[in-house]
This record gives C-alpha cells, structure tokens and sequence, in this order.
C-alpha cells in the first residue's frame, strides 16, 4: 500500500484529514456531517471540472479553457432558458454536447497539428469568454421553475444534513470517471500516451482517438460543471469561475497526479478540490483571516506537493517538459 | 530579393501591424494625426507606444524566459506585487512628493520583483521542476500576496514623482515610452553583442548539450527569470502610476496571457532556442493596436478576447509545420535548414 505511486495519494488524504481535524478542534460546530456536506455542495461544480482535468493531465496536456467553457454554459443556458424559452431538457443536452465538441476540436488541433496544447487550450479560454460577452455583457437571472428546483431540492438524511442534487451529480461523475480510468481501454490508453506517448505510437495505440477523446471528455465535464453551476448560481455571467482553471489544475496537482502525465488517480483528485474546500472553511471559520489567505495557502501546497513530486522522482531522469 | 524579404522573422508581424494601423486609418481618417499640444505630442500613435509599454516590458522579459524553453506564468502577478509595494511604501512616507521616498519605493519594489524571480529561477533551475508548474505557484499565490500588501484594499496615492513614471513627459513624448526604449536597446545589446544571447539560446535549444559544452545552464536559467521578474516589476510600476494606485486583485490581470502571446506572434517559438525581441516588440503592438482599434470602433471590448483567440490559433496554426504541409505540399522545397537559420538572423 505504501507503494511510490499512492504515496502522493495518502499524503493528500492525511492532509485532508488533518485539516478537518485541526478545524474541528479550533472551532465549535466544525464537526459534523454537514460542514463534510457543504464543502461538496460549495465545490461539486470544481469536482467535475478538477475530474475532466485530471485525464487530460494524466495523458500528459493541459486544458486551460475550462473556466471559461463553464461561463459560456451558464450564459448560454441563462440566455436560452431565459430568452429564447427554450426548455432545459432541450437545453442542458445541448450545451453538454456542445462543450464536449469544443473539447474535441481543441483537442484536434492539438493532436493533428502538433501545437502545444497550453496554446491550443488557451485560445479556447479566449474564445469561449469572449463569446460569453458576445451573449450579452450583462448577468442574465435565470428563474425557470426546473432550475431553481433543481437549485433549492434537498436531499435529506436521517440525521438532518442534506447534499443538493449536484452534489449528486458531482460524485456520480467522480464514479464514471474511476470506471473509465481504471477498468476500461481508454483509461489505459490515457495511462499509456502520458507515460511515453512515442511507447504509446509504437504500441500501436490509437492516440488520435484517444487525445480527441481526453479533450472532449474535459470539455464535457467543464459544461457540466457549467450547468451545476448555474443551479448554484441561478445566472449566467461572462465573469464567473475566472481562474477556475488554476483551482482546477492545483487540485489535481495537489491529489498527487504528476504534471507530466502518466501517473496519477482521479481519488487523488477528489482529495484534492476537498482539501481546497477545507482551507476555504477555516478561514470562513476564522472569521479574522481575508479570503486572499485562502490563495497564499492554496499556492504554498502547491508549493509542496510538486517539490515532494521532484523528491519523489528522482531516481527515474523523467526530464521531458511540458 | 522579395523572398529574402517574405523571409525575415520580422515581415509577417509587420505586415499585420500595417493591415491593422492602415483598418484604423481607413475607419477614423484622423489616426493618423499627431498634434501639438501644450508642448506634447498627442495622438493615438502615441497613445498605443504610451498604453502599450507595461506590456512591452512583460513581454521583452517573456521572451528570454521563453528562448530558454520555460515559460512564466507570474508576470501578472508580480506586475501586482510591484505596485502595491511601490505603492505602499510611498503611501506610508510622510511626505508622498519627496523624491527621496519614491525612490527608496522603487528599490525595494524592483528589489522583491527580483527576488520573486530568484524563486522562480530557483525552482526551475535548481529543483529542476517544469517551468510551467513553477511559475503556476507563485501564479496562484502572488495575487495573495499582492492582496496581503495592499490589505485588499486599493491603496491610493498622491505622488508627482511617482506620477511620472507612467505619466510624465519627456522631450515632447510619454516618459514610459524612454523606459521600454532604455530596456529593449539594454536587452539587445547584451543578447546580442555579448555571448549571453547565445548561451540562452543554447540551453533553450538542448540543456544537456549546452551543459557539457560547458555553459552554466543554471546560472543562465536564474538570471533569465529574475530578469524577467524586474520586466515585470518595472511594468508594475507604470501600470500603478498610471492610475496612482495599486490594486492586488486587477493589476496586470491577464498579463501573462497577452505576453505569451506577443512573443509568439513576434516568431519567437514557444520551443525555445530562438528568440526576436524586435518581433516581441512588434507583436506586442499588434495586440495593443488590436484593443485600440476594437475600441475605436465602437464594439464591445470585451470581444477583445474572441478577436484575440483567433489570432491565437491563426498564429499558431502558421507555425506548425503540420498545417503548412497541408496546403504548402505542392510547392514544397527541399530543405536547407542550416541555409534558412542564417538568412532568418540576417
């Protein structure tokens, strides 16, 4: 169990444990179930994101286009729903679909013109948040009757504490995802290109397939986090989730998946948006503390989970960048 | 003689520089025109070269950290810290206008800018962690930092001293403009009349090999990213006595983004190995001139960002030899690269 691999893995889950106790020892009413539940309810939409994230870093890319994907489905969902009346079932299929081919063409063009896809990916992040602008520059409340049912349900448990419906969502999608990276073919392939995707090609491996594949499955989980999104927002704004896309990338990173791909779990990921979740807490809790620490903090275990990568990695002379 | 032309590093970027002033001109026949005013010259020439220059320097900084196969994602954020040092520091002097406390300001500003780039430098030269993560940390991190200084609030002041860096006027044009002339003729000159050019071409080109060749890659690599961290914290000081105030949150927002993308529209490969501070230079008004233009006519500027993204993907399309060979195949030549290495730096 204490194998190389899950090493970053358990530190991630002892840190995350830690923490929380370290919270419920400082603050009263810090432990219980509901604060567990909130960090999920406050964070289902990063979840999904941070999952889509997680593959297309496993095979070795970058996607820094998921914050703005996200802001474009909250304004076209807004702008449909709300001005076009259009009906969600119509419209939810739709902006899931369409984020995955968004996804796909990035992608493509990474994969058939050999650009780097922090480029490709980046043109995207302009692209998807400038045409949220071309929507409209303004919020567009959304007061469909299904979306803010979806917002306000509650599911309860016994004991009184709830989770919303996108927390739902959230850990179905944290499911698949463990399904597809570990017990389907195209997990393994994704394992595979990140590893070494020359191995990969000799291997003969459909990378192409699979590259497309990994985008588009980002693409498809940043417009889901989209919709989770506007259920917790009821709006659509060319300005929410700025600098999603580094929370993203750090929870990964902090779940001990390796930046340079090929190594790494989709658990991790899970503790890692959590653990961002619980700094967030604490400092709510704290009360005293400005929301800016939650940054410096998030920055410093950044700070140490790639040193203890570095240290990690060592002995292998894995020196191929990005 | 037009293929040594159409050949030069610089000749694309120009021309869509052209394309772009020559729009303008045909939209707002005025554009054109330079006037006199109270002894300053006036003009939305001048107001590209006087609004552009942070960027300038960003991007000239950028350009070496990329040449040497990195990448810094900080810039923007250290363009923050710089200010709301400066800042800071000039508001707690009791006297704003001594030109003693502005400088002293400066220094220390300057000072941390280079400190944050010894970090980064260090971490990437010294830890040996890909440059992209490195400079994610203190991406991510700076912005607290840079909130930390300012209190989250936005510090202002009221300093001619300091007022002047961004907004002063010397021998009839913007001071800022002197400044972006000091850094890139300072840039040019010791990347190119000193081996120092070389050598970070080199360890951009092949680390290892340059090593064994003897070149100190890592001392390169650490004077490379703090030299890019005072780029950056001397454009944290423009962009602060532009508006005399600093703001953690907004400074130099994006600017990482817009720098990346000068230096590669000014043909500097994001592969290291080759750099052109004078297409840096060049890209880096192609997309100020974009903003003014989308400005003046009348679009939203938030669209901005669309027009951008599709120059992104033009740029990057042109470079990739994939894409070429899909519409070049025709006509495509033999290849002499160590024949097109000498006429592109001729």
């Amino acid at each position: 169990m204490l194998r190389r691999p899950y090493l970053p893995v358990l530190i991630t889950i002892g840190l995350f444990a830690l923490a929380f106790l370290a919270g419920s020892l400082r603050y009263n009413g810090f432990f219980s179930l509901q604060v567990l539940f909130n960090l999920l309810i406050d964070n289902a939409f990063l979840l999904i994101v941070a999952i889509g994230m997680t593959f297309v870093i496993l095979s070795g890319g970058i996607d820094l286009s998921v914050g703005s994907v996200v802001a474009l489905t909250t304004m076209l969902s807004a702008s449909l729903v709300e001005q076009f009346d259009w009906p969600p079932y119509v419209v939810i299929p739709l902006v899931l679909a369409l984020g995955a081919l968004f996804g796909c063409g990035m992608g493509a063009v990474i994969h058939y013109f050999r650009i780097q896809p922090f480029i490709v990916t980046l043109a995207g992040m302009f692209l998807a948040r400038g045409l949220c602008y071309v929507i409209s520059i303004q919020t567009i409340t959304i007061n469909d009757p299904f979306y803010t049912k979806m917002a306000l349900s509650k599911v309860r448990f016994p004991d009184g504490s709830f989770i919303s419906i996108s927390v739902i969502i959230a850990l179905l999608v944290f499911l698949l995802a463990l399904y597809l990276a570990h017990f389907t073919r195209f997990g393994r392939n994704v394992y595979a290109i990140g590893g070494n995707e020359q191995s990969a090609i000799l291997m003969g491996l459909p990378i192409a397939r699979t590259k497309m594949l990994v985008y588009a499955f980002s693409g498809f989980c940043s417009a889901l986090g989209g919709v989770v999104f506007t259920f917790y927002m009821l709006s659509g704004y060319g300005l929410h989730a700025v600098g999603l896309e580094l929370d993203a990338i750090a929870a990964v990173v902090i779940g001990g998946t390796l930046l340079t791909g090929g190594v790494g779990y989709v658990a991790g990921t899970f503790f890692g948006v959590m653990i961002q979740g619980v700094i967030q807490t604490i400092i709510t809790f704290e009360g005293t503390l400005s929301s800016w620490w939650t940054k410096i903090v998030i920055g410093l275990l950044l700070f140490l989970f790639i040193l203890l990568q570095r240290i990690l990695n060592m002995g292998s002379t894995n020196t191929r960048s990005m | 003689m037009w293929t040594r032309i159409s050949k030069h590093h610089l000749f694309w970027p120009l021309v869509a520089l052209l394309l772009l002033l020559l729009f303008n001109a045909v939209y707002n026949p005025g554009f054109f025109a330079i006037r006199v005013q109270s002894g300053h010259l006036y003009g939305s020439l001048i107001d590209i070269l006087n609004f552009g220059s942070p960027l300038m320097l960003v991007a000239i900084g950028m350009t070496l950290v990329i040449a040497t196969g990195g990448i810094d994602l900080s810039v923007g954020s250290m363009v923050a810290i710089s200010g709301a040092m400066a800042c800071l520091m000039i508001s707690r002097s009791a006297d704003q206008n001594s030109l003693g406390a502005v400088i002293l300001a400066i220094a220390l500003a300057l000072g941390l800018s280079i400190l944050l780039g010894l970090w980064n430098g260090l971490l990437v030269a010294g830890a040996g962690i890909q440059p992209i993560i490195a400079t994610l940390i203190l991406m991510v991190a700076g912005r607290g930092i840079a909130q930390l200084i300012t209190s989250g609030q936005i510090i202002t002041i009221n300093s001619d001293p300091y007022r002047y860096i961004g907004m002063g006027w010397l021998l009839m044009l913007p001071f800022s403009i002197f400044i972006v002339a000091i850094v890139w003729l300072f840039t040019a000159w010791i990347t190119r009349k000193t081996a120092l050019g070389l050598f970070i071409e080199s360890v951009g080109a092949n680390p290892t090999a340059s090593r064994l060749a003897g070149i100190g890659s890592r001392t390169v690599l650490l004077a490379v990213y703090m030299f890019c961290a005072l780029c950056a914290g001397i454009a944290g000081l423009i962009v602060s006595s532009n508006v005399s105030g600093a703001d953690g949150n907004n400074a130099g927002l994006w600017y990482e983004l817009d720098a990346i993308l000068a230096v590669v529209i000014g043909g500097t490969a994001l592969t290291g190995g080759r750099f052109y501070l004078s297409g840096t230079i060049v890209g880096a008004l192609i997309i100020q001139t974009l903003t003014t233009t989308i400005y003046t006519i009348g679009v939203p500027p938030e669209i901005t960002l669309v027009v951008k993204a599709l120059v992104v993907f033009a740029v990057c399309l042109i470079q990739s030899e994939n894409f070429r060979g899909l519409f070049l195949s025709a006509r495509r030549s033999r290849r002499v690269p160590a024949d097109r290495e000498v006429s592109r730096h001729a």
